[in-house]
């Protein structure tokens, strides 16, 4: 109950922030102590200062770029999700389909984005291109996670509607998409930080700027240009979006299943 | 009110799991099939469900018992009850099925989780109850269309002797009341005893129905017939009858 946390509960979460946060307080402390000791050069290495200080002269073109990556990885994120499910629903309703595309998803799976992306910008625009690589790599979790739970439906259960005459949509809506849940769950948070992967793999192999060119482009650039700090704050940027975006589908996960499945379940009740 | 006819199944890997089974299933009895794990018990009770194709034989049913959606309860060795939704959902899923409306269903739901004491437990979801708690959410959702017939797959194996003695006797108050016939699985002699009027002894490899045996005891039966020496009588009986069965089923 949250009304009544016990004060070991209260510990264990207080820890579960301040552990982390200690950590890279401490990682940051060293690298701005090894930065002054030696006097390592700004474009060598970065202070911790001046990667902040250059998060704050260069916020408008890197947040812009940030939102650029952003609306990329969403979209490739939301094609991916309606991509996979749409897929592994149409591989359990027939066995046919699944037979003739199964074998092509697992090829997009494993070949390296990276190295498609550079015939897809041969054809797409630059960005449909970095879209599609987004998808690519994101719908491959869904689709397999989404058929895993599709399959693990409880027999007896599925027996159980068999005896009642449940139409197969009756099946799939009441029984199969709510038991396949927390596994479909599961592939949209692999999926989330795959999608940002995704989107940054291609933006590199496009490799052009202008006014749309996402974060990967800022840190390409600033790399020519031996502008290292603003790699680092590019690169703090694709962390944080990361992260948000993972905690974002885990929350999600956790308020979808809370109130019935286990690994969304206190330990002891 | 059912009768199973020189039934075979054979599975798909080859495994002959009944062969030759005839059976009677009378109207309003407590029928016990009790056999050693593997004789094709459930086998039987699936194929009596509909849920499986005898490969040989036939399932005739009498006139008027057609066979159709709501005339059979099944319930299985687990509760099998949906994890993501309340119990009052649980039990109302056969009438959702069958297409009855949900403010029809909610009175029937109701005295269906009241019949096995649970009626205020209808918003609680199924992992906060105790194993024979499920049972018993699962019964009543065997129960909820008034079945003519129900199924059960050995559905207390799992339970503790107090737990179980006691939907034991809850068991037999709801059938004597609902005037439903049950076929009921098992492979405890002690259980089907207790609760039969009638006990189909069964022998393995293949499965089939070696003996029947009355269990002539009147109803109510409650804590003294599990002492009385009636009940031991009967019990040393059936042991008896099951163990030539399993003799029978050893031979090659």
């Amino acid at each position: 109950m949250n009304a009544q946390l016990s004060a070991r509960e209260r510990r264990e979460r207080a820890l579960r922030v301040a552990l982390p946060v200690i950590v890279a307080a401490f990682i940051i402390a060293i690298w701005a102590a090894a930065v002054w000791f030696w006097q390592i050069k700004p474009y060598v290495l970065p202070s911790p200062g001046l990667v902040v200080q250059t998060l704050v002269t260069d916020r408008s073109l890197l947040l812009q770029s940030l939102l650029v990556t952003l609306v990329t990885t969403v979209e490739g994120f939301v094609l991916a999700t309606l991509g996979g499910f749409i897929l592994a629903v149409l591989f359990d309703l027939s066995r046919l389909v699944e037979y003739s595309l199964y074998p092509y998803a697992v090829i997009l799976q494993v070949t390296p984005v990276i190295a498609i992306a550079p015939l897809l910008l041969v054809y797409m625009p630059q960005p449909t291109a970095v879209l599609v690589c987004a998808w690519i790599v994101a719908f491959f979790p869904v689709l397999a996670n989404t058929t895993l739970g599709l399959r693990s439906v409880d027999r007896n259960l599925a027996d159980l509607f068999a005896l009642y005459g449940a139409s197969p949509a009756r099946v799939m809506w009441d029984l199969k998409l709510p038991a396949s849940l927390p596994y479909m769950l599961g592939g949209l948070r692999i999926a989330g930080g795959l999608s940002l992967v995704g989107a940054v793999a291609a933006e590199i192999a496009a490799g052009s700027g202008g006014a749309g060119s996402g974060l990967a482009f800022r840190i390409m650039e600033a790399q020519y240009r031996l502008n290292i700090p603003r790699m680092f704050a590019a690169l703090l940027l694709l962390c944080v979006a990361g992260l948000v975006i993972f905690y974002l589908l885990a929350l999600v996960n956790y308020l979808a299943l809370r109130s019935w499945h286990e690994s969304a379940l206190d330990r002891e009740r | 009110m059912v009768a199973l006819r020189g039934i075979g199944k054979t599975f798909p890997n080859g495994t002959l799991a009944l062969n030759g089974l005839d059976l009677d299933v009378r109207q309003g009895e407590f029928l016990s099939l009790l056999g050693p794990s593997g004789c094709g018990k459930s086998t039987a009770l699936r194929i009596i469900a509909g849920l499986s194709e005898p490969t040989q034989g036939r399932v005739e049913w009498a006139t008027g018992a057609q066979i159709r959606s709501g005339l059979i309860g099944f319930v299985f060795q687990e509760p099998t009850l949906m994890p993501w939704t309340t119990v009052f959902n649980n039990v109302r899923l056969p009438l959702k099925l069958s297409g009855v409306a949900a403010d029809k269903a909610r009175g029937r739901v109701d005295a269906a989780l009241e019949r096995v004491g649970l009626r205020d437990f209808s918003s609680v979801y199924p992992r906060e109850l105790s194993g024979g708690m499920r049972m018993r959410v699962s019964i009543a959702r065997a129960l909820v269309t008034e079945p003519e017939l129900l199924l059960m797959d050995e559905p207390f194996a799992a339970l503790d002797e107090i737990t179980r003695f006691k939907l034991n006797d809850d068991l037999l108050t709801m059938w004597r009341g609902l005037g439903t016939t049950v076929v009921f699985v098992t492979h405890s002699v002690f259980e089907s005893v207790y609760l039969s009027s009638r006990i189909a002894v069964m022998a393995s490899r293949p499965g089939r129905v070696f003996t029947e045996l009355a269990i002539d005891a009147t109803y109510p039966r409650g804590g003294d017939f599990r002492t009385s020496p009636e009940y031991v009588a009967l019990c040393r009986r059936t042991s008896a009858a099951l163990a030539h069965a399993m003799a029978a089923g050893d031979e090659p």
